[in-house]
């Protein structure tokens, strides 16, 4: 027998949950993505670059990214109300900045770039599917991007590091790292740690975060190219 | 390395001695695609021919707009991009704007279709439009379609062979807009409900190949021809 140690779902410390993706799923968005983590289960609009309105908040030499991560009341266990938390305007942010580090901004002055995410189903890590999801969406909108953002939560769960913590491992973990990378430029767009971790430990976290990125990141490409396997040029 | 295969953001598609071209950028030695498509290598330059996105106005560019604002001194046009378009009344009368006789609005009203050139545009201003050459000025008859701009070069074709096969199996007179907005006139409204059929088939169809001679056979079937 082995003496891996094993999670509460049976996974192994170091295995993602199942991944789910598409994208271009909304016809009136200009770009739009589904991710599924596990029960996690996220959705994503973009619209964009677009005229801005309040024009006020334009700015003169670059695009600005508005970013609304919202839970749907049906998403968790309780109902959650639809008024947007202290927590949700905070992950908006978060989001936004790990985001925007990819976009070529500076290609569009004065527009904005609107990322709309609702959350159908949390069971934790739903900073990290909303991240994949919103790169997918900005792929799939023709956006210019450095990158594709890929990401994922690793932490300490039982004296033992793992990737892609559920909601219960999240809520009895000892510490937990959100960390988005952008992985064929080799940069880190986002990396908050809630807990304790000896440096060795946050070592360690970090190399298993980006192994679960780069995972992510085949997967992700995998989908975006999974939807042109017809195409051959014909174009002039 | 292989050319005309689909690129995503983010991907490596040339190092060293090349220069990068539309939807590509370089960080180094080495050029990585920014966007989704198909890539392409003309000589020294590599470009990525994108399949997704807005239409990004450019200097030169014909497009297809719609008045939604009248002015004192200028009308507002929708040309389907992130950024509105404006045609200063002086252009439009010739540099005879008088604004004590002329009526914009008894010009042009909100609702009329035009198509112009992109005179002027750059980061700081909006894209400003000119009726004056040979083609342009406002649309009187015929309908006006919509396509994605970024398959604006599969409606084109290899030097011009899909459209061609559209104004010559249409028998149609088509104007097409870089910003996705296509003018069709025809003798017969059955002529050009058969092009716009057409063209949205394109659409559809934009990434699939021996896309032309489908269209070809469309067409024929269209107007009652034996296809064999």
């Amino acid at each position: 027998m082995s003496t891996e140690f094993v999670r509460v779902d049976g996974r192994l410390p170091n295995q993602l949950r199942p991944i789910k993706m598409a994208v271009g799923v909304l016809d009136r968005a200009d770009g739009s993505a589904y991710v599924e983590q596990g029960n996690t289960k996220v959705l994503v609009a973009v619209y964009g670059p677009r005229e801005l309105h309040p024009k006020h908040q334009a700015s003169p030499d670059s695009a600005i990214v508005r970013c609304r991560y919202h839970m749907a009341p049906f998403s968790t266990k309780e109902r959650k109300t639809p008024v947007p938390s202290r927590r949700e305007v905070e992950l908006s942010k978060v989001i936004r900045d790990a985001l925007s580090q990819a976009i070529f901004l500076e290609n569009f002055p004065r527009t904005s770039i609107d990322i709309f995410i609702e959350v159908l189903e949390a069971d934790g890590g739903t900073r990290c599917a909303s991240i994949n999801a919103c790169s997918l969406a900005l792929a799939n909108a023709g956006i210019p991007l450095r990158d594709l953002v890929s990401s994922v939560a690793v932490g300490k769960y039982k004296g033992q590091i793992i990737l892609d913590l559920n909601d219960e491992e999240d809520e009895n973990a000892e510490a937990d790292m959100p960390v988005a990378i952008m992985p064929n430029i080799n940069k880190i767009t986002l990396l908050q740690v809630n807990g304790v971790l000896t440096e060795d430990e946050f070592k360690q976290a970090l190399d298993l975060a980006i192994k679960g990125c780069m995972e992510i990141n085949r997967i992700q490409r995998e989908t975006l190219r999974s939807v042109y396997s017809a195409i051959k040029g014909e174009e002039e | 390395m292989s050319e005309r295969r689909i690129v995503l953001p983010g991907e490596l598609i040339a190092e060293g001695d090349y220069q990068p071209g539309l939807n590509t950028f370089k960080q180094g030695e080495k050029i990585y695609a920014s966007k989704i498509g198909v890539l392409s290598i003309v000589k020294q330059t590599v470009s990525v021919i994108a399949l997704h996105g807005v239409y990004e106005p450019k200097v030169g560019d014909t497009v297809i707009g719609k008045i939604i604002d009248v002015g004192t001194f200028s009308w507002t046009v929708d040309i389907k991009s992130p950024y509105t378009a404006v045609l200063n009344a002086s252009d439009y009368f010739k540099g005879r704007f008088n604004p004590a006789r002329d009526s914009l609005i008894k010009a042009l009203k909100p609702g009329d279709m035009i198509i112009a050139q992109i005179a002027d545009f750059d980061r700081t201003k909006n894209p400003v439009l000119t009726v004056q050459g040979p083609g342009l000025g406002v649309i009187t008859k015929g309908v006006v379609v919509e396509l994605s701009p970024s398959k604006i070069p599969r409606l084109i074709g290899r030097k011009g062979s899909m459209i061609n096969l559209l104004k010559k199996e249409g028998r149609c007179n088509i104007t097409i807009g870089k910003n996705g907005l296509i003018h069709i006139v025809g003798e017969k409204p059955e002529d050009e409900e058969l092009v716009a059929q057409a063209i949205g088939k394109i659409e559809k169809e934009a990434h699939t190949t021996g896309l032309t001679d489908r269209i070809m056979r469309f067409m024929k079937k269209g107007r009652g021809l034996n296809v064999d």
